[in-house]
């Protein structure tokens, strides 16, 4: 990539810097292409299905490999591509915008990437080894458990390791925000893409644990003959439903705020206002993730939980709907009036509206327990989640790349195909998903293999398949930008948009300490602020002095290789004793590796005055 | 470099554990961390309360727990807490002699608590044949407060590693914050306990 000081170095001398890099930028590029990497795999997936359903019962695909394309594309897209590319932005921009020059752990930082890449690689393992897993991403007991082959047991390794590389990295957002903000940025002042980061990693931080202990007791029952799932020894399936959603449903939360942050922050930039209602929409974010926690059983609504549970459990559903309408209905605020600019970055922002708004319209329907009952398990689900996991989550992704591209790689995006990606994608999606909605609700289920023909069904599935088509044409468009930006993008100036935070009072791409001096923050838009006051940039907060910087370290990189090694001798253990093997070396490697970062001291270093003074301007 | 001084002052600051700004991130990662423990562990409290009269046909609570042996170990494992309370206090002392006394005593406690549940366990499967296998509530009591234990030789290790490590150069502002980390983490597994003494055992023995 265009990373102007890496130019001049050897392929080799990149890999090392990439593999041991504890600074919050580099990981950033290392989560979007990790990201992006799993996101095409996903999208293939997608496309297999979309090409088995085209007609009736077609045969494109086994029964089998379907069930392992559609398990593989849901927990790919939720946890290898959505969930990376997330923690991406929030690490590029995060820090920036807070004036801090770095997280609170770096090291903690590249460890959370390389356990979500391995806990990856682990998962897509299973296509070279025997095949995928096939339960579904929620992986219901006991179908999961009676799943033949390893398929389910990659599925657990897979998520635990990256799951764990997720709370790690959620607590380091958490206390960097708390400890690191530069002085005069006070909680109130934090731009909204920083306070839904902090909310964000709150939220991983109480449900990720959830599926971590249900990963456990699915992994126990089978790979170690424990009978948590097995009724016969009088276990209970439904410990699953419940610890998967007390997790499951945090995360589309967890999914969706961090896009609602940074669609706040892009339309008041492009709309040259100030935020309408700030302090609301903080609290919006902080009520909806609060009731975020409270709703889980609305997925379980046909398991029979009995008509009080379900109730509660509807209304506090419906009550997200007010925070998430204040939301809705700010964001139009800010654009009333504005001084608007339409790029690509506003057009992606522009389309989630009233895109998310469909998704959200039909989530109070499925959160409506008697007509639930018709809804559940049909394509009328299957669209509801997609119109605002892709249309909130992967609209917000797309529209936080144009808008930080620069400040990551310092060069724009080019716009002429931004657009044309953007169009072709949003006329591709809504054909996709919308025709989804009838197809629920003429019956026909989700995860079926087939469907029969002459059952009014024909028709919609054709559309959705063409519609399918458009978005992967979108897709690369967007892909043979990037390649195109990295090759003769035009070279982006520090503060491209007219930006209102301080992300953009700093270099694009930033040095490596981010901030020459730490910038005194005087209001909300701290940037702005120095704008209107006819200044145009930040001043400093500290005498230009020594900066204390953290040492990069290959021993993230180990851990997670120790315990990808370890996966594969957890599985295969069941089968074969040499598979203690790969077991116990992983596991040293890791607990090596854990030894040698408590017993060596790393002090970091400095950069001193005179080495900043002698960098050019 | 002038970072050593200022990570060995003359004298200590009252509190060395959040004296840098790496020690405050610690303290507060780490509580932040604590916080998704308790998650962990309550979901692995409602398994167990869920399946804990799933036997199987096998043995209940009531034919496995005896409360003599759990009592002991309770008095162990808050003595240990204890114990390293009054190494945090030696450590705001900046007596490092006696933080690694008392830290020391809390080291032989938890190997005396893992010593009886390593009995405790043994006991139950050879007299009782009840296993991680035998039953649903086999597999939640195992896992519970095998957990635990887990978390209490996980946290010994810690405690010799820091101990060894830094026996030789005494208390600086680098380690200082390690060391309370870990009686941050000491503390919390002595608060799990306290839960599955009253849950698991007593419970057990009377509800």
């Amino acid at each position: 990539m265009s990373i102007a000081a890496t130019q001049k170095r050897g392929f080799g001398a990149v890999l090392w810097d990439y593999l041991t890099t504890v600074d919050h930028k580099k990981i950033a590029h290392l989560y979007l292409f990790g990201g992006g990497f799993f996101f095409i795999l996903g999208g293939l997936e997608a496309m297999i299905i979309r090409i088995q359903l085209i007609k009736p019962e077609n045969d494109f695909v086994s029964a089998g490999l379907y069930n392992e394309i559609l398990t593989m594309h849901g927990t790919t897209m939720i946890f290898l591509a959505a969930m990376p590319l997330l923690l991406g932005l929030m690490n590029a921009a995060m820090p920036l915008q807070i004036g801090a020059r770095d997280v609170a752990f770096p090291f903690l930082n590249s460890l959370g990437f390389w356990l979500f890449l391995f806990g990856g690689l682990i998962l897509n393992c299973s296509w070279l080894l025997g095949g995928a897993p096939d339960a579904g991403w929620t992986s219901y007991a006991p179908l999961s458990t009676t799943s033949p082959g390893h398929g389910v047991d990659f599925y657990v390794l897979g998520l635990q390791i990256s799951g764990a590389g997720t709370l790690i990295g959620g607590i380091n957002f958490l206390v960097t925000i708390i400890n690191m903000r530069a002085p005069g940025m006070t909680y109130m002042r934090m731009p909204l893409f920083s306070w839904t980061t902090f909310i964000t990693s709150i939220l991983i931080l109480f449900a990720f644990p959830a599926l971590t202990i249900g990963l456990f007791l699915l992994m126990f029952d089978r790979l170690f003959g424990s009978a948590f799932f097995d009724v016969g020894l009088g276990g209970n399936s439904i410990i699953w439903e419940h610890l998967f959603w007390i997790f499951g449903h945090p995360e589309v939360y967890i999914l969706i705020l961090p896009a609602f942050g940074l669609f706040s922050d892009i339309f008041s930039t492009f709309a040259k206002k100030r935020l309408f209602g700030y302090t609301a929409m903080v609290f919006a974010t902080i009520l909806i993730a609060f009731l975020g926690f409270m709703v889980w059983a609305h997925h379980m609504f046909t398991v029979g939980l009995g008509p009080v549970a379900n109730s509660i459990f509807a209304i506090a559903t419906m009550a997200i709907a007010v925070p998430t309408g204040i939301k809705i209905f700010n964001w139009l605020a800010t654009l009333w009036g504005g001084s608007i600019t339409i790029n690509s970055a506003m057009l992606w922002a522009l389309g989630f509206i009233p895109t998310f708004t469909i998704g959200g319209m039909t989530g109070v329907m499925v959160a409506s327990v008697v007509a639930d009952y018709q809804y559940h398990d049909t394509y009328f689900v299957v669209a509801h989640f997609h119109y605002v996991i892709v249309g909130g989550t992967v609209f917000g992704i797309l529209a936080g790349l144009h808008y930080w591209w620069p400040k990551l790689f310092g060069r724009i995006l080019n716009e002429k195909l931004g657009k044309i990606a953007f169009w072709i994608f949003f006329t591709g999606f809504h054909l996709t998903f919308f025709i989804q909605h009838f197809l629920g609700l003429m019956g026909m289920p989700r995860r079926y293999w087939v469907f029969l023909e002459d059952q009014g069904l024909d028709t919609g599935n054709l559309i959705s398949t063409i519609g399918a088509f458009l978005m992967a044409i979108g897709v690369i468009i967007f892909f043979y930008n990037v390649v195109y930006t990295a090759v003769k993008g035009e070279k982006a100036p520090d503060d491209p948009w007219d930006g209102r935070t301080l992300e953009w009072a700093t270099a694009s791409p930033p040095a490596h300490y981010n901030f020459k001096q730490t910038p005194l923050v005087r209001g909300l838009d701290a940037l702005w602020v120095e704008k209107t006051e006819g200044k145009g940039k930040m001043t400093p907060a500290e005498p230009l002095g020594d900066i204390h910087m953290p040492n990069g370290s290959i021993l993230p990189f180990m851990m997670s290789f120790g315990l990808f090694i370890a996966g594969f001798g957890f599985i295969y253990q069941v089968n074969y004793t040499w598979a203690y093997i790969p077991l116990f070396v992983g596991m040293g490697i890791l607990l090596g590796s854990m030894l040698i970062r408590s017993l060596k001291d790393d002090h970091g270093y400095h950069i001193t005055k005179e080495e900043l003074e002698r960098e050019a301007d | 470099m002038s970072h050593d001084h200022s990570l060995n002052p003359e004298t200590m600051p009252h509190e060395p554990e959040k004296a840098t700004l790496e020690g405050k991130n610690k303290f507060l990662g780490f509580w932040f961390f604590l916080g998704g423990e308790t998650v962990l562990f309550a979901c692995l409290f409602g398994t167990y309360l869920a399946l804990k009269e799933s036997t199987a046909g096998g043995p209940t609570t009531n034919d496995l727990f005896g409360l003599e042996l759990v009592f002991i170990m309770t008095i162990l494992l808050l003595t240990s807490s204890l114990t390293s309370v009054y190494a945090m206090y030696h450590m705001k002392n900046n007596n490092f002699k006696k933080m690694q006394l008392w830290l020391g005593i809390t080291a032989v406690l938890g190997f005396a608590f893992l010593g009886c549940e390593l009995y405790e366990f043994n006991h139950y499967i050879h007299e009782y044949g009840f296993t991680f296998r035998s039953s649903a509530f086999g597999s939640a009591f195992y896992t519970l407060v095998g957990f635990h234990g887990g978390h209490v030789t996980f946290g010994l290790l810690w405690l010799l590693a820091l101990m060894i490590r830094n026996a030789k150069r005494g208390l600086n502002l680098y380690n200082a914050p390690k060391y309370y980390v870990f009686s941050l983490y000491w503390h919390f597994i002595d608060v799990v306990w306290v839960f599955i003494f009253t849950v698991v055992y007593l419970m057990g023995k009377v509800g």
